[in-house]
């Protein structure tokens, strides 16, 4: 995919070169799945259909099943997951109030595996992380995002924003030359969309699994032949904070599905 | 290895009836790389088979040619209720199972 979506780029850069700044930030976000196919929706809408209910289902195995060295599961602190966290999801990334550490969905749930269930850290793109937060992120569905910048968040909003706005990589496109300047348009067969996570994790047609949040932005570094920040690291932390922010409005529908 | 069965809450004896299953895995094809170039052996379902009160109702055989976390979907006419259970195996040799209780009220 990667000479053709790149000779793509070059399009829309020289494109972007031409059209004038218009400001796609004033307008109300729209969710990625309003620039999908009608097939593509009916996927995502239908609870059966959908590919990444699978995940949902996988999570909520895991959520009952005991873990670490006191066999504890994460039912037995949190109790049923769709009273505890529901609208847990919409305020992430955050900042651990005890720890001072900023985490994502992803972060937090190994926190709690790691201090409170002594059952170890799971890696980025496993199997069992994607299906913890997709169940987790499943319970908050249908709820606005809501994420709080505190003012010890102040710095990695801003820091975020930069990236998001920061020209990087061989082709020398920001996000926003995409996903603001150009949402809606086309890049070959795909429809460019605003670039939201209220989705994640995903089902992604071209992938034929889950992927997470971080997995799909290292695709757009890898896009805009950048070098792309390791999985959980302050880069995309930072930027997935200035998303969540931007995405304010817009409803989770995790478990998103994209082509 | 998850799956996942929809039948309809309940049916009338006479009724057909719409059967879906999903199941997660990957459907290795055998034609891919791994990043250090070598074959990712094949890996796909490759039987299927879903017994009504232990009659065969429906069998697959699948190939390459099928999307990985396969979706499948098939009508029946609805008897009495009792158990559908679907079993399959991959190239592996992993064997999954799953199974679905059908109700079925006199018309």
């Amino acid at each position: 995919m990667s000479v053709r979506i790149a000779a793509a780029l070059v399009q829309v850069m020289a494109f972007c070169a031409l059209s004038t700044f218009a400001n796609a930030a004033d307008k109300a976000p729209r969710s990625g799945i309003e620039y999908a196919s009608a097939e593509l929706r009916a996927m995502q809408a239908d609870d059966f259909a959908n590919p990444g209910m699978l995940w949902v289902a996988r999570g909520e195995k895991l959520w009952n099943a005991p873990a670490g060295r006191d066999r504890r599961s994460c039912a037995g602190c949190h109790g049923a997951a769709e009273k505890s966290l529901r609208g847990a999801a919409t305020r992430y990334p955050q900042t651990d109030r005890a720890s001072g550490r900023f985490l994502n969905l992803e972060g937090r749930i190994n926190q709690c595996r790691s201090e409170r269930q002594d059952a170890g850290v799971l890696s980025y793109e496993s199997e069992e992380l994607l299906a913890l937060t997709a169940y987790v992120a499943h319970q908050s569905r249908g709820l606005p995002v809501a994420v709080v910048i505190e003012d010890s968040d102040r710095e990695r909003l801003t820091r975020g924003r930069e990236i998001y706005y920061r020209r990087q990589g061989q082709m020398n496109l920001a996000c926003t030359h995409c996903h603001e300047q150009n949402a809606g348009k086309r890049l070959l067969a795909e429809t460019i969309s605003e670039g939201h996570g209220n989705a994640y994790p995903i089902y992604r047609l071209e992938w034929q699994t889950a992927g997470s949040l971080h997995r799909r932005l290292r695709a757009c570094y890898f896009g805009i032949r950048a070098e792309r920040p390791p999985f959980g690291s302050d880069d995309l932390l930072n930027l997935e904070l200035f998303l969540a922010d931007r995405a304010k409005g817009l409803t989770v529908e995790t478990p998103g599905v994209r082509r | 290895m998850v799956a996942r069965v929809q039948l309809p809450a309940s049916c009338r004896a006479g009724e057909i009836i719409t059967v879906r299953l999903v199941i997660q895995h990957p459907m290795e094809t055998g034609f891919r790389y791994d990043v250090r170039g070598n074959r990712v052996e094949k890996n796909v379902i490759s039987q299927l088979t879903c017994r009504y009160n232990e009659v065969e109702i429906f069998r697959a055989e699948m190939g390459s040619g099928i999307a990985a976390n396969p979706f499948l979907q098939f009508h029946t006419i609805a008897r009495q209720s009792g158990d559908l259970v679907f079993e399959w195996v991959d190239d592996r040799g992993v064997r999954g199972e799953e199974r679905a209780r059908l109700l079925v009220t006199e018309a």
